[in-house]
């Protein structure tokens, strides 16, 4: 064997060497190249969509910018076509071009109604603030959910899971801006316990590493983070439960238990550790049903992240910014789905030989 | 005599089928009723199309304004009270019923509709149609559906249900593409379909004969949730203040109240009703959708 491969060509080893490592790690290279493809059709599908917008905006565009710098209109349209990324006159192939130009420029897109304004700089402020309430309440809601969801698999006959059942029928039927809509009410607008708006309170502490800033935090992220914990701790509850009901059937729970260890014992240490593993998938389904969830409930919470942006920008027919805002989420969407997809083959490696 | 025979053996025939057709669906509707999951959320679900078609007729709505009468409390005459404009809230409910069942109606057929046949396709195909079907269901299902239900509701001018249930109905087949395809694809291993490969049958055939029959339980229970969703899309769409044709709709409804001010509490009181309702309906479907579950595929029961 050690002779054949040393009597190879140089060249040819390398070939098979590369051969032999993309071989071993093809899921990976698979799931890359899936997610590439996908972002590119989401793309091309994106485009389509901004070509459904009417094209007077360019035009009131134009003659904004007319207005503003005293230029003829013909210059005006042209530099509003190319501030804007899109120009409804051009056949689709040149406005493809342009638009992906743009995209790899790193332009998502520029307001048309407010001047300094683009998907860029919106993104840069404010999807600090979505991904702090979306990763707090994801991660709250997971520990609550695989707590619960472990103890209630073990007793399936008891009341907990009774209750349990209970929460994730309610929690799963309404819709989770109307739970939003019902903690504002009650907690905002009657008890007056916490702020019906924005993300901290501008008046009294600064943005800043200090201990004001980050309470005010806290103080305004808590009724956003409490109604997305509430709908996707059911979630959780379910897939955990469900998940913990195949591994009990395992016959190494079987010999734990005649061995005589403690439901607790295996609880921990037998049923949780292997029931985690097919719900790392589900962090990649929650991030995107969070992520665009966000639009109607930070427009509930009047909460200044990305999701109010989109909700906002869309009514104001901002439409230049919102394709750009909406790519962006999907990027990060596929992103999310792509490192869990990487990340559980290492984690989980019956996945790969499978 | 011939043609008598003929005749009196048809008729006979004819019986036959219809009494093995009323004993079938009396076994039907046994095992349908069988679950109180099923009876509970299916009854409620009746309730509300019996509201939405005779409730109209009994309680008629009427939009003029009576200023005289604004925000008054509930009493006999005005069950859920009067908004800010006089209006009573309880028919204002009775009239938006029917505008919501109708767009989770509309959008749950053509979301089934779309995901089934994609999914059956690109099941029982495989191959390059397979890819190019995946392909596309990733693109939907990465993309967040609510911003795009948002813009789409923007751009395209919403007047009848039926637009709306298009746009909602676009970005939601994806999620059933995928499961009708896993299911298909097992199913496509399994020896009747096999033997009716070796027997030369047609695609066609196969597909709708033999396929969709086998996944048509599946396929019940995701027409309901399928509803649901469509009611928690288009009840969102109105709240931001999108698609408004229909002011009595119950998003419609709960958006006014919220523009008004919650600072109100008065406000508070009308948006609650519309609320409740949509609260009970969601329940109401779900139930249904779990108890169908238990009843259609007995093997998971266990859960």
């Amino acid at each position: 064997m050690q002779a054949t491969t040393a009597a190879r060509p140089r060249g040819k080893r390398f070939l098979a060497a590369l051969g032999a490592f993309f071989q071993k790690y093809s899921y990976f290279f698979a799931k890359i190249g899936i997610s590439v493809l996908t972002l590119a059709l989401s793309v091309i599908a994106l485009f389509f969509l901004l070509r459904m917008i009417p094209g007077d905006i360019v035009e009131l565009y134009a003659l904004k910018l007319q207005n503003q710098q005293g230029i003829t209109f013909d210059r005006a349209y042209e530099l509003a076509a190319q501030l804007l990324n899109y120009d409804p006159n051009e056949n689709v192939f040149q406005a493809f071009v342009r638009y992906i130009g743009g995209l790899f420029r790193g332009e998502l897109g520029t307001s048309y109604l407010e001047t300094g304004v683009s998907a860029n700089s919106l993104i840069a402020t404010r999807l600090p603030w979505t991904l702090f309430i979306s990763s707090v309440s994801l991660f709250l809601s997971f520990f609550i959910g695989i707590a619960v969801g472990g103890y209630v698999a073990q007793k399936r006959n008891g009341v907990a899971n009774k209750v349990a059942s209970g929460f994730i029928a309610v929690s799963g039927s309404v819709p989770d801006y109307l739970v939003a809509l019902l903690l504002v009410i009650v907690f905002a607008y009657q008890l007056k316990w916490f702020p019906a708006q924005n993300n901290y309170d501008a008046f009294s502490v600064t943005p800043g590493f200090n201990l004001p800033f980050i309470g005010s935090v806290l103080y305004y992220a808590f009724l956003p983070i409490l109604s997305y914990t509430i709908v996707q701790t059911g979630n959780w509850i379910l897939h955990m439960r469900g998940s913990c009901i195949g591994v009990l059937g395992e016959d190494y729970i079987l010999a734990a238990r005649a061995r005589g260890l403690s439901e607790r014992t295996i609880r921990t240490k037998y049923m949780k550790k292997n029931a985690l593993l097919p719900l790392i998938t589900q962090f990649g389904v929650s991030f995107g049903a969070l992520f665009g969830g966000a639009t109607l409930m930070e427009s509930i919470f009047n909460y200044p992240g990305i999701g109010l942006e989109i909700s906002n920008r869309i009514i104001s027919k901002d439409y230049m910014v919102v394709q750009g805002l909406i790519f962006f989420s999907a990027a990060m969407v596929i992103l999310v789905n792509l490192v869990v997809d990487l990340i559980y083959p290492l984690v989980d490696p019956r996945v790969r030989k499978g | 005599m011939n043609r008598t025979t003929t005749i009196r053996s048809g008729a006979a025939a004819a019986g036959r089928f219809f009494r093995e057709l009323g004993c079938s669906l009396a076994r039907g509707c046994r095992k349908f009723f069988s679950n109180t999951k099923t009876i509970v959320g299916f009854s409620i679900i009746v309730f509300f199309i019996l509201v939405a078609v005779f409730g109209p007729l009994i309680f008629p709505y009427d939009p003029s304004t009576d200023m005289a009468n604004a925000y008054l409390m509930p009493s006999w005459e005005h069950p859920f009270g009067t908004d800010w404009l006089g209006r009573d809230v309880f028919r204002q409910v009775i009239a938006g019923t029917g505008s919501v069942l109708e767009v989770a109606f509309y959008s749950a057929v053509f979301t089934v509709v779309i995901g089934t046949v994609l999914g059956i396709v690109s099941g029982y195909l495989g191959g390059w149609v397979d890819k190019v079907i995946m392909a596309v269901t990733n693109i939907f299902l990465s993309i967040p559906s609510f911003p795009i239900y948002l813009l789409l509701a923007a751009i395209v001018t919403i007047n009848t249900p039926v637009s709306l249930a298009v746009i909602i109905s676009i970005w939601s087949w994806a999620g059933l593409c995928r499961a009708v395809r896993v299911q298909i694809m097992s199913l496509k291993e399994r020896d009747f379909i096999q033997i009716c490969t070796v027997m030369h049958m047609s695609k066609a055939h196969i597909i709708f004969k033999e396929l969709l029959p086998n996944v048509f339980s599946y396929v019940a229970i995701n027409f309901v949730m399928a509803m649901r969703n469509a009611i928690m899309a288009s009840v969102g769409i109105m709240l931001v203040g999108l698609a408004a044709y229909d002011p009595t709709n119950w998003g419609a409804i709960i958006n006014a109240a919220r523009t008004k001010g919650l600072m109100n509490v008065k406000n508070i009181y009308i948006l609650l009703y519309p609320l409740v309702c949509i609260i009970i309906f969601q329940i109401s479907t779900l139930l249904l959708a779990n108890g169908l579950d238990e009843t259609l595929n007995p093997r998971l029961k266990v859960m």
